[in-house]
């Protein structure tokens, strides 16, 4: 199938089996492989990428649902000579070891934030009226669809505090 | 250099950049999506075809007809190969043969290679391969298999009347406890790209210890080892289970010499639980004695776990009890049992992890049993030698009882409540928990190359690993402290077997053993700029990118001319024979139990820890604090669920195997002692990578015991193992 869309500002048009994930698009056919294959079946958050603006598992959808839409990766948020604030404040503060599922914590921290300044709630947010408050606990809950078995998680959470100004 | 004496003085005690937290080295890459994973080499091999394996779908029998037709007349299908047309292979390393033959050892293992021109049509190819089987029935059952378990490999440890001893303590505990079968749950699949250039084999492979991988693909390939380049650049996490070699790189290989084209094959996430190794489970029994004052007058130490039959690895849970406290009367032993479940093998901290999860429970349950306090028993039991060798064997360095102390002081230990039940906050009662944390010092062979260019820039060569460890950053900070350059002028290239032969990642050895080699190139190569210049070495100083001595300054980049290099090793000598060597820590934790659910919640966790010098506290503590969360998994979360009538763990999923994510880590934190060790290596520093999770999930239980009351010995402690024994709701 053909499918066009946007990906990292750059448009692109790819003849594609409708199988492909947007994952295995990205990664076996674009080649943006800082996208990571984890579980490929939304379990582990390492594939987790910007739709419209918006974070979503990869791996969890077809490349061919995403026609016209504009797709971010780690990629299109900063490469190694021009790190985005987030970027920075994981290599401050250790936010990552082994790195694999390191670009999906980025997408997702940057999304969360977003989400935060939208004013939309989570589990963790007990005020449903009021906005939600930059705490520690609503970080971890919204960060908790990104697994990281290195455990980096109270230093990726300091990174997002630091970038929050909280 | 061969290390059989201390070294008391080197020039990275001047610890510029050394033991300084510098950031990852590697960080701007990874954070960036540019390091390249082992799957993920395009343009060093383009064109490679998809493999998927087909993993068994019995436990223990025989494949009686595979129906392959459908699988090969699919679109895009390059080949199917099964144990009928699969080439014949060697065996000997620690790489199974795949596809050999028809019996079946354990479930998930490969019966059937699909390749394709894509991933989508190998993986719908794979689905269509039918295979027929004949079941036999297997062994899945430890508490069963504990009947026929093997004497104990080397001998048990005896010393005094334990029996007698213990029977004649005022005080005794004799328990049992049991730990599950764990998955190590990196975040990265097996995967690896092979491609072959005439007979020779380039694999880009996710490998912790690429050299040895080298010799076992070797051997089962039936092929010379200096035919095989292993590069593993970065490495997704390993914790163990990226040491041995699995179908990924072993089907990889034979199917890209059948087509004559590269080839890359992923393990599925699921395929990996049953088709790859584990930490296995173990039983435990714990006798453990002591007097009114508390001092221990006998351990008794017994484990068993399990594993295929032929396969050598046993889980050595009751090993680190010979080391951690004194008792003049001790029995400490590991036995082995034949199971017919997937492969066991080494996780991070093999022995201690599952060990200390029943010994410092148990202890605990003297403790209170003798109405002592938990920190004061560890503090009472301490040891300064090996209690089986007496003073003969000091320990190099041992800071438990300061570690013990430091915890005690800032965790607010005197705010514990011994008595349990009696803390409450809303919903939830509320306990504090301690363990101890040993590991024990391995240093192995290593070598590593240095070259300085007429740039001035250093270059350090090894096939040492990095899988999260931090090796790229550390192994740049010894290089640049060695030689008196800034860390940004130093390029430390890992990861390719074609390097000089480093320790790989594993038991905790690789920055000490790795960064020694380093460390001794530099000196060789300080030795060689010095007499470029007429110089004496010794009256030769580093610093600043310059060589001062006998009255001039001299830029190394005008020393090195067109280029010059060395090469260094590290020769573990006799320091470890005549002194017993570990890192030590100790773990505190306060938890709430729901009074009326049972659920539990870690509420805050610090652990303080000894582990010499650290070549980078940031990366330290980072790894100190992952141990510990995989502590956490262990006494809360984790466990591969057997199913014993069909011989597999059923929750072979990250859904379904649960690992601690964000919102399961409260305030935790990791701090180190000063220590310096200069029986270890010239650099002072000790294994750090295991010691957090040694004795983490302990701590926890006991702060479980001390907020409710409820004992259990059954990990990890679910909600529904505390349900019966909560106090009633008031």
């Amino acid at each position: 199938m053909r499918l066009s869309l946007t990906v990292n500002g750059e448009a692109r048009v790819l003849e594609l089996d409708p199988r492909t994930t947007l994952l295995d698009m990205l990664r076996e056919h674009l080649r943006l492989t800082g996208s990571k294959k984890g579980c490929d079946h939304g379990q582990c958050g390492a594939c987790t990428v910007l739709v419209e603006g918006r974070r979503l598992y990869s791996c969890l959808s077809l490349a061919v649902m995403h026609e016209g839409e504009a797709v971010t990766t780690i990629e299109g948020i900063g490469g190694k000579d021009a790190l985005h604030p987030m970027q920075r404040a994981f290599l401050r503060h250790d936010g990552f070891q082994c790195g694999y599922c390191t670009p999906g914590q980025i997408c997702s921290a940057i999304a969360v934030l977003e989400e935060m300044a939208a004013g939309r709630p989570s589990h963790a947010t007990e005020d449903l009226e009021a906005a939600p408050p930059l705490t520690d606990a609503e970080l971890r809950e919204r960060m908790s669809g990104n697994l990281c078995r290195c455990a980096a998680y109270p230093n990726i959470i300091a990174a997002i505090r630091e970038v929050a100004g909280a | 250099m061969r290390y059989d004496k201390p070294i008391s003085m080197t020039p990275l005690d001047a610890r510029r950049i050394v033991a300084q937290p510098v950031d990852r080295v590697d960080g701007p890459a990874k954070l960036s999506g540019a390091a390249t994973y082992s799957y993920e080499y395009h343009e060093e091999v383009p064109g490679a075809a998809y493999g998927m394996i087909v993993p068994a779908a019995i436990a223990k029998g025989r494949i009686v007809a595979i129906d392959s037709a459908a699988a090969e007349a699919a679109e895009g299908v390059l080949m199917v190969m099964t144990h009928r047309n699969a080439p014949r292979q060697g065996s000997g390393g620690d790489a199974a043969p795949q596809l050999v033959g028809s019996e079946i050892a354990h479930h998930g293992q490969a019966v059937a290679l699909v390749v394709a021109e894509t991933f989508e049509q190998a993986r719908h190819a794979a689905g269509l391969v039918r295979v027929d089987y004949e079941r036999e029935p297997g062994r899945f059952d430890l508490a069963e298999a504990e009947r026929q378990a093997r004497p104990p490999r080397g001998g048990e440890h005896r010393m005094g009347d334990f029996e007698a001893a213990f029977a004649a303590s005022p005080f005794a505990v004799d328990v049992s406890y049991t730990t599950p079968d764990q998955a190590h749950a990196m975040m990265e699949p097996h995967a690896s790209i092979a491609r072959w250039d005439g007979d020779r084999l380039t694999l880009w492979s996710a490998q912790q210890l690429p050299d040895w991988s080298v010799g076992d693909i070797a051997a089962t390939l039936a092929m010379p080892s200096e035919h095989i380049r292993i590069i593993s650049r970065f490495i997704g996490g390993g914790f163990g289970g990226k040491i041995s070699v699995y179908a990924d790189a072993i089907l990889s290989a034979l199917a890209a010499r059948a087509l004559g084209r590269p080839v890359k094959l992923a393990l599925t996430r699921q395929q990996i639980f049953n088709g790859t190794s584990h930490r296995p489970a173990t039983i435990q029994r714990l006798r453990l004695g002591c007097d009114a004052e508390g001092r221990l007058l006998a351990i008794g130490h017994d484990s068993v776990s399990g594993n295929l039959p032929g396969r050598s690895f046993e889980e050595g849970a009751a090993s680190q009890t010979r080391l951690l406290y004194a008792a003049p009367n001790r029995l400490i032993r590991n036995r082995k049992a034949v199971l017919d479940l997937a492969p066991a093998a080494s996780m991070r901290a093999p022995g201690e992890a599952a060990g200390l999860l029943a010994l410092e429970c148990a202890l605990d349950e003297l403790a209170e049993k003798a109405g002592i306090d938990p920190v004061e028993m560890r503090v009472i039991n301490d040891t300064p030698h090996d209690p089986e060798r007496g003073p003969a064997r000091p320990f190099s360095s041992r800071k438990l009882v300061e570690a013990l102390r430091e915890g005690q002081r800032r965790f607010g230990w005197e705010r514990r409540d011994p008595v349990p039940c009696r803390v409450r906050d809303g919903r939830w009662l509320v306990g504090m928990g301690v363990a101890s944390a040993i590991r024990e010092n391995y240093v192995v062979e290593a070598k590593a190359r240095v070259r300085l260019d007429g740039q001035g820039r250093l270059t350090v060569e090894t096939s040492m690993t990095d899988i999260g460890t931090g090796s790229y950053t550390i192994l740049a900070q010894v290089a640049a402290e060695a030689m008196g350059l800034p860390l940004d002028a130093v390029t430390v290239r890992l990861g390719d077997t074609r390097l000089p032969r480093g320790p790989g990642s594993g038991g905790s050895w690789g920055a000490n053993s790795a960064g020694t080699a380093v460390y001794d190139a530099c000196m060789a190569l300080r030795d060689m700029l010095a007499q470029k210049a007429g110089l004496n070495s010794t009256d030769a100083r580093f610093e600043g990118g310059m060589m001062h001595g006998g009255g001039r300054s001299l830029a190394l980049a005008e020393l090195a001319g067109e280029g010059v290099s060395a090469e260094g090793e590290m020769l573990p000598g006799g320091l470890t024979q005549s002194y017993a060597q570990a890192s030590f820590g100790a773990h505190f934790a306060e938890v709430g139990v729901a009074i009326d659910s049972g659920e539990v919640r870690l509420r805050r966790m610090l652990g303080v820890f000894a582990a010499g010098r650290l070549l980078n506290p940031k990366t330290a503590r980072s790894q100190a604090i992952g141990g510990m969360v995989f502590g956490v998994g262990a006494a809360l979360m984790e466990a591969n669920v057997v199913d014993r009538r069909h011989g597999l763990f059923i929750n072979h999923d990250l859904a379904e195997y649960h690992v601690p994510a964000h919102a399961d880590l409260p305030d935790i934190d990791a701090i180190f002692l000063d220590e310096e060790d200069d029986k270890s290596t010239p650099l002072k520093t000790k294994g750090v990578g295991e010691l957090g999770i040694c004795g983490a999930g302990a701590a926890i239980a006991n702060a479980i015991h001390n907020a409710c009351g409820v004992r259990v010995r059954d990990y990890p402690v679910t909600l529904d193992k505390l349900l019966d024994g909560l106090p009633p709701i008031g």
